[in-house]
């Protein structure tokens, strides 16, 4: 027993090293004085320093991470009920034909949803800027979220929606107190995944923004002719040491509170 | 459900926290001036400073935006859902706006310093009169090689590319247009050849060279040379530049058959709010110190004679490689707008050949 | 009479909350669907043609193409799901699982392009997987631009839209049944293939959909990291509507990918039938 332990162990971390090797690689880099991701010829800080000193940049920061967090949450919100729309369709046949049509954003390259989409807004006649480039990110978005989504609705108990309904429960009280908790870890990682389509979206978001509105990846995109600086791998360092406190703080208060809830209800009990 | 109600609020309050300091720091940008002015251009392909110098001067914000491929700018400034105000595309790409009347024709009397421009570079095919474009950088394509492994008296031309010595061990950029048309200059036809038999040709010669190619990439190849992935490279002056400055090892040559020549250059569409300020915009990037400062940035060949003579690093412009001595070259040729057709067809040939 | 049939627990009051999943079905998918259909039909000059078609399925590389990128998709799909299994399961069984489910996330953030490049230092004739190599005295070897190192990268890509779905089926699984195998005196390797994984089909199905459906067009890491010596239908349609600017072709072979992806949810459905039968 205690060798299998140690055995899923190992095997975890290098699942973990593998995730993370090419971001240390990168975080490595960003303190190189030689320029380039290739021969580490010294250690420097300029990197940092002219992240720090652009002003444009920050803003572009800013903009991404505004566009991914209400892309993400909108998505979430329209897809989770897709979900539950396709859920409760009972013929086999039609829920196949609404999956099909919920995946085809899946399966559709980036230029030709890029591309679809600048021609359906300028067919509407609708300004390219912000607007338009959220309005796109939900659309890709939603999908993952209904696939995501979806499982967690299949195993929901059914008895239990019957009997709350039995129990006098009106259709919002069992969506509310039944069926959403029920299924949030569903929607938390529809949440993430849509936040991170969001995120690495180039081509389609290239193609819809106008007005100054620019994103990272637009950004690092469009660099990669003149080669990328590693100015911005000193920046993605920064976000993800930012990312990854924010989630070691998240977890740490999760855990704190939880801690004293169950705390408090073993008093009760006692 | 407690859960996901507080993730939400969580999520809301950085979303509202987020909008703030975006409007504030646009709100800080806007008071730097009156009026504004867009710029279209590739990505990290001008000094900045220049541009914070160019808004404090004419007391102008201007907008930066990026593209990452002639298409790509194409089809925006085409579907005309946002205005810009000034362009920097590539030839071929200006030649075909300027068929489809998407440009704005310069007004000379608004710009200064058209004389500082080299003559060879001025009234080419794809803009005889200037009318609509002003050079910004230009260059060539040619063979980068690595001095470790391949001596220098081994290699001239695009035919040696062909050497059977070099079996698996070149990088070709990925462009139709590129790969087809070194073919046929390496069988000394134009390399805008629209004559059936002669791409036919082609593409029997350019079937014998998949033996030798490593891999056909992109702005990769920058990288992959610096780090000896590769022998042998087919790229632009303008990458070559900067793999030479990060790699000794590395070379760049000007085949014997001739090349490709290039240019970026700035254009005004037709959508443009701000034609003055445009106009204003090429006058200063044509000031000779200004050009010097953006060349020596970005790396590139400036086509500012008086820059190149007077303001840029003697050491920098002495290099034939990356300014030629254009009279003597007669075998640049400039890419020509083939019909949709045609670039169809030499598509057609190039993936054949990569799946091969 | 849609709702009646829809509606199984609920009267009517929240169907309302569905409207905007069928305007977003309207609107981004069906038009730009419609749209894709109209170009597929028409040639460069603008008249209406079949020509597009016909190319498409008499020409040899296409169809090449189309095999190549299927095979590849479900190689990809293969190798994450052999990889993601254990580690979905492992990663169920943790103290700390709701951190590892984030910290799974995390490098999803990091911009792709940035990764492929780390991705080309690290496999590269000078990297560190080559120095490694020299140092275990075997020399260094070929990487970059192989089957190898495209399906590594693709397989880096996409494992954590595996692991997550399945951790989460996993997860789901009322802890009774578990209980109630073990009480029946089964050990946890019975358990496991008895109660778990049946109970994770679930998980699976949807990793195998998020993984397959987009690995069919892939087509920047064929390009940095396969260096074009993997074709796939995305290539040739990033190539359409980019370069060639032919949008009427490139519109085809998108739809050629609809089709695929069609199918591939025909047969995962199957699984499903077969599935429920069994409980």
């Amino acid at each position: 027993m205690q060798k299998k332990i140690t055995g899923s162990k190992i095997y975890l971390v290098i699942v973990f090293i593998l995730l993370y090797l090419p971001i240390f690689y990168l975080i490595y880099y960003s303190f190189n004085a030689g320029g380039t991701m290739n021969e580490f010829t010294g250690f420097t800080f300029e990197h940092y320093q002219a992240v720090l000193a652009d002003k444009r940049l920050f803003q572009i920061v800013v903009q991404t991470l505004l566009l991914a967090l209400s892309s993400s949450l909108v998505a979430t919100l329209i897809g989770t009920f897709g979900a539950i729309l396709i859920y409760r369709v009972k013929s086999q046949e039609r829920k196949n034909s609404l999956l099909t049509l919920n995946n085809i954003l899946l399966v559709s390259p980036d230029v030709i949803i890029g591309s679809s989409f600048l021609l359906v807004f300028t067919f509407a006649g609708y300004q390219l800027g912000f607007i338009s480039v959220l309005l796109s990110h939900i659309a890709f978005s939603i999908p993952i979220v209904v696939l995501m989504v979806l499982p967690s609705l299949e195993e929901l108990n059914e008895t239990m929606l019957k009997a709350a309904q039995d129990l006098g429960a009106n259709s919002w009280q069992v969506l509310g107190r039944v069926i959403l908790p029920n299924i949030s870890p569903g929607i938390l990682a529809g949440f993430f995944m849509a936040f991170t389509y969001s995120l690495d979206d180039f081509a389609v978001t290239f193609f819809v923004t106008g007005n100054g509105f620019t994103t990272l990846s637009v950004e690092i995109y469009s660099r990669a002719r003149q080669g990328i600086s590693l100015e911005i791998n000193a920046l993605s360092s920064l976000l993800f040491l930012a990312a990854l406190l924010l989630v070691i703080g998240y977890y740490g208060i999760s855990q704190y509170n939880r801690r004293m809830h169950e705390g408090k209800r073993l008093g009760a009990d006692l | 459900m407690k859960r996901l109600v507080y993730f939400t609020l969580a999520i809301s309050v950085l979303i509202i926290g987020l909008f703030g300091i975006n409007q504030s720091l646009n709100h800080s940008t806007e008071k730097a001036g009156t009026g504004s002015l867009t710029i279209y251009n590739w990505g990290d392909y001008i000094d900045p400073s220049l541009i914070k110098e160019f808004e404090e001067e004419f007391n102008l914000r201007v907008v930066y935006e990026t593209f990452d491929s002639n298409e790509a700018m194409y089809t925006k400034v085409k579907q005309a859902g946002t205005n810009y105000d000034l362009l920097i595309p590539s030839e071929y790409m200006i030649e075909r706006m300027i068929e489809e009347d998407l440009l704005h024709k310069l007004d000379k009397s608004q710009i200064t310093g058209i004389d500082h421009l080299l003559p060879d570079l001025l009234a080419l095919s794809f803009d005889p009169g200037n009318d609509y474009s002003i050079p910004y950088f230009w260059g060539t394509l040619g063979i980068i090689y690595n001095d470790r492994l391949i001596s220098e008296d081994a290699i001239g031309s695009w035919a040696d590319l062909w050497n059977p010595a070099y079996e698996n061990q070149v990088l070709l950029i990925d462009g139709a247009r590129e790969i087809v048309g070194l073919t046929l200059q390496s069988l000394d036809y134009s390399l805008n050849s629209k004559d059936l038999d002669e791409l036919d040709e082609a593409k029997t010669k350019l079937d014998d060279l998949a033996p030798n190619v490593k891999a056909i990439v992109a702005d990769e190849i920058k990288m992959y040379m610096i780090q000896e992935e590769g022998q042998i490279a087919v790229s632009f002056s303008g990458e070559a530049a900067d793999m030479m400055a990060e790699n000794e090892h590395l070379h760049y040559l000007l085949p014997e058959e001739g090349s490709n020549l290039w240019f970026d250059s700035m254009v005004i569409p037709k959508t443009a709010q701000n034609i003055e300020g445009a106009h204003d915009f090429i006058s200063f990037i044509l000031r000779p110190e200004i050009a010097a400062q953006n060349a020596e940035y970005i790396g590139y060949s400036s086509p500012n004679q008086t820059a190149i003579e007077n303001e840029m690093d003697p050491e920098l412009v002495v290099d034939e490689q990356f300014y030629p001595n254009l009279a003597a070259l007669d075998h640049l040729e400039v890419y020509e707008n083939l019909t949709l057709e045609y670039v169809d067809l030499y598509n057609e040939i190039f993936l054949k050949f990569k799946m091969k | 009479m849609e709702r009646n049939r829809f509606n199984k627990f609920f009267d009517q009051s929240d169907s309302i909350l569905t409207i905007p999943y069928f305007l977003w079905l309207a609107f981004f998918v069906l038009a730009p669907l419609a749209l894709l259909a109209y170009q597929s039909v028409q040639g460069i000059d603008g008249r209406w043609t079949l020509e597009n078609i016909i190319r498409y399925f008499s020409s040899t590389s296409y169809l090449k193409m189309t095999l190549q990128s299927f095979v590849y998709a479900t190689m990809i799909t293969l190798i994450t799901l052999t990889l993601a299994y254990p580690a979905a399961y492992l990663l169920t069984q943790t103290q700390h699982k709701e951190l590892w489910r984030m910290l799974l996330i995390l490098p999803t953030w990091i911009n792709i392009l940035l990764k492929a490049y780390a991705f080309i230092g690290i496999l590269s004739q000078s990297g560190a997987v080559n120095n490694f190599l020299e140092w275990l005295g075997i020399g260094p070897k070929q990487i970059l631009f192989t089957n190898f190192s495209f399906l590594l990268v693709a397989t880096y890509i996409e494992l954590p839209f595996m692991i997550l779905p399945i951790m989460n089926a996993i997860d789901e699984i009322d802890s009774s049944f578990v209980q109630a195998s073990h009480d029946l005196g089964a050990n946890s390797w019975e358990t496991t293939k008895e109660i778990i994984f049946p109970l994770s089909l679930k998980g699976v199905r949807t990793g195998v959909q998020a993984v397959f459906i987009p690995s069919l067009s892939l087509f920047m890491l064929t390009r940095l990291i396969g260096g074009n010596r993997v074709i796939t239908l995305g290539t040739a349609i990033e190539q359409h509507f980019l370069v060639t600017q032919n949008w009427g072709m490139g519109s085809t072979i998108g739809l050629v990918l609809v089709l695929l992806m069609f199918l591939v949810m025909r047969l995962t459905n199957k699984g499903k039938g077969k599935s429920k039968g069994g409980f």
